[in-house]
């Protein structure tokens, strides 16, 4: 009860502060997405050109992709861009979301310190990759925070056949962090990690890591955006959420996303219109 | 390493200090009263409250963040204000976060003082709401560090505002939550130089509370 009050009274005079130096007049949307459209500079390359066009400030909460959709579940968003099918359809399905569209791709990659320390470098499947980080027992770091990229690795320790978290701990080791955290982690430790591209490309702490494993069509990293279901939360701002949707799958923001290089490498590869994204995109 | 002051930083900068320092005065508006009234009257259940409010100094930023979430959160108690990441949000979650070290060391502070002015209150017959007051004005230079303290913890904490915040570019990013970005994207060396702006800016702020405790304190010594 005196929580309850001391709340009240805080919300009160906070708001009734608040309301008076900030003015949120300007139409916005939140767009819940996950670290690595975030971490990879995507999202600070292609808001800006929206909001120059539209007017629409996207504000960006960037957690992982399971995050990202049970925030969304709640209502607290009005968009989501992530990258995982499985859980993306499972969303959908929950009536949480609506209207999941294709919008981009890239690729994960293993790396792993220079040295090669499980003897993978240069295969083309992730599965038997991982079999061999297994059996010489490397140091792997999980991102362990249910987001896209997690849920990746877990289907392919499927794939291979292990169950690494019996191995949790020692060899195996579970993170919980995003991305770029992971990254510094595995650079800290000489350990090996699954990464997307983009935010390995964008990663500016890669200690003496290197890119070990690559091109395996099992390693397609979809992008998906999802409208958050307005018939459920009716405060979700259906109408300029839709705005950025359509500008985001449309010739506009695809060419953006086509146009957008880091170091000289593009990260992302649009799709929004293809029924059948091509795999072999390196 | 220079950071560059430019338009972003200065904004980021100005949020924290916007957040924080609102979030100190309005749990000193509520915290110092508090913590004046446990220290200057007995009543029952007074000691477990102290005890209590002594232990939730120590409250996690993150634990906080998250039942500040769960109340504002669309599907939350408090969903229909709409406030989740927005600086409000922010700043009701570092209100309560510091309250407990504001009520507990206001507490202290005043306990200390009304030794010398048990005496003198009594004679004078000042008491209730009145002698709170009086006390608290009385204490007004100690409770200066009470503030500050409550400050650094705010202005330093990562947990709460990084949940309910979101760290959101030009509307949620506060100091912190832009070094653990920089962090996370790799970015050490930015990293650790916004991590120094963030120490000379609470540098300052406690220079700046030192000065005007100073002045005014040698303002009392000439007015005696």
């Amino acid at each position: 009860m005196p929580l309850a009050c001391v709340l009240a009274i805080v919300v009160g005079l906070s708001s009734a502060f608040l309301a008076a130096s900030h003015a949120w007049a300007e139409e916005s949307i939140i767009l819940q997405s996950t670290t690595s459209t975030q971490n990879s500079g995507l999202l600070d390359w292609l808001l800006p050109r929206f909001e120059k066009r539209t007017g629409i400030h996207v504000k960006v909460v960037a957690v992982g992709t399971g995050q990202a959709l049970k925030n969304a579940a709640r209502g607290d968003g009005d968009v989501v861009l992530v990258h995982a099918r499985r859980l993306e359809e499972d969303f959908v399905r929950a009536g949480h979301g609506v209207d999941r569209r294709d919008v981009m791709y890239n690729d994960f990659v293993i790396v792993c310190p220079k040295d090669d320390p499980a003897g993978i470098a240069g295969l083309k499947d992730a599965a038997e990759a991982l079999k061999r980080i297994a059996r010489t027992k490397t140091r792997f770091i999980s991102r362990g925070d249910d987001s896209g990229t997690h849920h990746k690795e877990l289907s392919l320790w499927r794939a291979a056949g292990i169950d690494p978290r019996k191995a949790s701990g020692k060899w195996y080791l579970e993170a919980g962090r995003g991305m770029g955290a992971t990254l510094n982690m595995a650079a800290a430790m000489g350990a090996c990690t699954l990464t997307d591209r983009g935010t390995w490309i964008a990663h500016g702490n890669r200690g003496d890591l290197t890119i070990v494993v690559q091109g395996d069509p099992k390693l397609f990293n979809q992008y998906g955006v999802i409208l958050v279901n307005p018939e459920r939360h009716p405060h979700v701002k259906e109408r300029t959420a839709r705005k950025f949707i359509d500008w985001l799958t449309g010739p506009e923001g695809q060419g953006l996303i086509a146009a957008y290089r880091l170091k000289g490498q593009q990260l992302f590869f649009p799709n929004a219109s293809a029924s059948a994204p091509k795999t072999d995109d390196e | 390493m220079l950071v560059h002051l430019d338009a972003d930083v200065l904004e980021i900068v100005g949020l924290s200090l916007e957040v924080s320092l609102t979030a100190v005065a309005l749990a000193a508006l509520m915290g110092m009263p508090a913590g004046a009234a446990l220290a200057l009257h007995r009543f029952p259940g007074r000691q477990p409250v102290v005890v209590l409010v002594t232990a939730l100094m120590g409250l996690p930023p993150v634990l906080l963040g998250l039942v500040v979430y769960l109340l504002l959160s669309r599907s939350g108690p408090l969903g229909v204000l709409g406030l989740l990441y927005t600086p409000t949000a922010m700043i009701i979650a570092q209100a309560l976060l510091v309250l407990p070290i504001v009520i507990a060391l206001s507490q202290r502070v005043v306990a200390s003082m009304w030794e010398e002015y048990a005496e003198l209150m009594q004679s004078l017959n000042v008491r209730g709401l009145h002698l709170v007051l009086t006390m608290l004005y009385e204490a007004r230079l100690a409770l200066m560090t009470v503030g500050l303290a409550a400050f650094g913890r705010a202005i330093a904490e990562v947990g709460a505002v990084m949940i309910v915040g979101g760290n959101i570019n030009h509307a949620t990013r506060v100091m912190t939550t832009a070094i653990a970005l920089e962090t996370s994207r790799g970015n050490l060396s930015l990293a650790l130089a916004l991590g120094l702006v963030l120490l000379l800016l609470a540098l300052l702020v406690n220079v700046g509370v030192h000065v005007v405790a100073r002045i005014s304190g040698e303002r009392n010594m000439v007015a005696a």
